[in-house]
């Protein structure tokens, strides 16, 4: 190719061959398959699994930076702004408002839903403006949710609450 | 002890040389290619080499940049793919963040040759995404967080459609405003002969389109593709003896927000405006909606591209859907914005990307972009990409002028 020269276009010629769907079924193509099967185990960490403790007692925990001054949800055992420990642990509402939300039809698959899920980040009341979390909103037709609007969460019963973020079934919109 | 010092230190960056781009190559992207990762990785760096004047004898150094393993299904990608990227036998890198990695690698590829380390970097991109199964998105859930997302059952579009709704309620935005940007981008990429969704949509097809998370639907987003492309970079007296016309690099920047992005406001991409600062101030641009002339900023969502303009200082907070609107944004408008069709047009091989974000910058600042060519005369560009957990903004300044 010319090198230095304006007068080409590029790319001048794009490599690569297709494969269509019908290739695959039709066999013209050679491939091969595995299916790894490898599980991991995950250690919630010194704040979180406080959190979940929490969770599983029906309260919303977080933590308390003094340097800054924030109230942080979720909970975590340093400030990654002041880059130091936390000072106190503190339970917050499970009251919030709706910064943002989603209708979705697909699963982490991407495969359609059945029913539409709502999911939201949810400023949580008591912690400091906009520390959000994003969980699941119910007991509301999609088109009656807004941003703003504010929710309470709907528990699981005692006995079924496991000491996870689904121990809080959705959020519901909060009445007067 | 308090220090007054500049957030990014970068600002005072001292470099040994300047850096050109003399060469870039690019394969067709498509849902799904016959070639390995290996493969479609040496034939956009025989173009790139073809273009430049170069053999492989002449390589010093090479970035790789790829992005999560888990889409080939490989570990240690950035080994696999070292023959076919060129790497074997010479330095040799792979460099990841998330989405950004297609502008990052180039920044990489950017700082080997600036400190006189490498005279020639050849910089790769791959990714193949075609191996993940049942789709591309079941390798994009391992990237949420295993004990306070994964037990929501998420998709990681959630995660764009809360910020696109965040976006459209502050900027007091529609969704028709936002279908404009990808109505432009698969027209634009008409005229690319690598593109994989090119074709003449109206917005109403945009919003009739299936519902994915809403707002988003099916055409707000670029499809995830295979693919790979490349970029040769060089020292000042390497430029001179292969090209009258280098392009160079005027400004690199990066920065990453917090991962806690459920604490952040979202209708603002406050790590594409730190990245943009970053890489202006080394341009010495202080405003960029006048002297930046083509843009090529991050589309994998229609309304990304308007949300990183304005990261980018291209537009005022909640100004960009009104420049598309008005057709500024346009191949012959005043600030052409993703001429090449981007990811919406052209296709979404996430790190690959390179391809259709620095190299179409290269190739419009070269003026040989043909039949994409922007109608303006252009100095200067720059071109962006984002991702990680929405927190990565990396940004390239290019100009004809050194
Ligand atoms: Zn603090």
């Amino acid at each position: 190719m010319a090198v230095g020269k304006k007068d080409i276009s590029c790319p001048p010629y794009v490599k690569g061959r297709e494969i269509k769907a019908e290739d695959i079924k039709e066999g013209k193509v050679t491939y091969w398959e595995h299916h790894p099967d490898i599980r991991y185990s995950f250690t919630a960490g010194q704040a979180i699994s406080r959190f979940l403790k929490g969770l599983k007692e029906g309260k919303l925990l977080a933590t308390k930076c003094d340097h800054c001054g924030r109230i942080m949800f979720p909970p975590r055992m340093f400030c990654e702004l002041c880059f130091r420990p936390v000072d106190e642990w503190c339970e917050v509402k499970d009251t919030g408002v709706v910064e943002t939300f989603s209708v979705s039809y697909i699963d982490p698959d991407a495969k359609p839903l059945e029913e539409p899920v709502i999911v939201a980040v949810i400023s949580v009341d008591g912690a400091s403006p906009k520390m959000g979390f994003m969980h699941i909103l119910g007991e509301v037709d999609p088109d009656d949710v807004y941003i703003g609007m504010k929710v309470k969460a709907v528990w699981k019963s005692e006995s079924e609450r496991e000491g996870s973020v689904t121990d809080i079934k959705y959020w519901k919109p909060l009445e007067g | 002890m308090l220090m007054e010092i500049e957030r990014i230190k970068g600002l005072n960056f001292h470099k040994k040389q300047d850096v050109a781009i003399v060469g870039a190559g690019i394969t067709t992207f498509k849902r799904r290619l016959n070639e390995t990762g290996k493969e479609l990785s040496y034939y956009a760096v025989k173009q790139a080499l073809e273009e430049a004047g170069l053999g492989i004898e002449d390589i010093e150094m090479v970035v790789m940049g790829s992005a999560p393993d888990a889409f080939d299904g490989l570990h240690m990608k950035g080994e696999y793919l070292l023959d076919g990227s060129g790497g074997s036998d010479r330095p040799y890198m792979r460099v990841f963040v998330g989405g950004g990695t297609g502008v990052f690698a180039p920044i990489a590829g950017y700082w080997h040759v600036a400190s006189g380390l490498a005279d020639v970097c050849l910089v790769v991109c791959e990714e193949k995404m075609s191996s993940c199964h049942p789709h591309p998105q079941s390798a994009f859930k391992y990237i949420w967080d295993p004990i306070l997302d994964r037990p929501l059952q998420p998709n990681l579009i959630w995660i764009f459609a809360l910020e696109m709704r965040r976006y459209m309620h502050v900027n007091n935005i529609k969704h028709e405003d936002i279908a404009l940007v990808s109505v432009k981008n698969k027209a634009n990429a008409l005229d690319h002969p690598a593109a994989q969704l090119a074709e003449r949509i109206t917005v109403e097809d945009v919003l009739n389109s299936e519902p994915m998370a809403l707002p988003v639907r099916r055409l707000d987003v670029s499809p995830p593709s295979d693919g790979a492309s490349a970029l040769i970079m060089v020292a000042p007296h390497i430029a001179r003896q292969l090209t009258d016309d280098p392009v160079w690099v005027a400004g690199v920047g990066w920065a990453l927000d917090t991962t806690w992005w459920t604490n952040r406001d979202l209708y603002f991409p406050r790590y594409v405006a730190e990245a943009a600062r970053m890489a202006y101030k080394m341009a010495h641009i202080t405003e960029p909606r006048k002297e930046i002339d083509v843009a090529e900023p991050y589309d994998p969502f229609d309304y990304k591209e308007l949300h990183h303009m304005e990261g980018l200082g291209l537009a005022r907070k909640g100004e960009a859907p009104i420049l598309t609107r008005e057709g500024v944004t346009a191949r012959d408008g005043d600030l052409p914005t993703c001429p090449s069709g981007g990811l919406l047009g052209v296709g979404n091989p996430i790190a690959a990307t390179m391809g259709v974000k620095v190299a179409e910058l290269y190739w419009q600042l070269a003026y040989r972009a043909g039949k994409r060519q922007v109608a303006k005369e252009v100095t200067r560009g720059v071109a962006q990409a984002w991702g990680d957990l929405m927190q990565v903004g990396t940004v390239v300044v290019l100009s004809n002028k050194r």
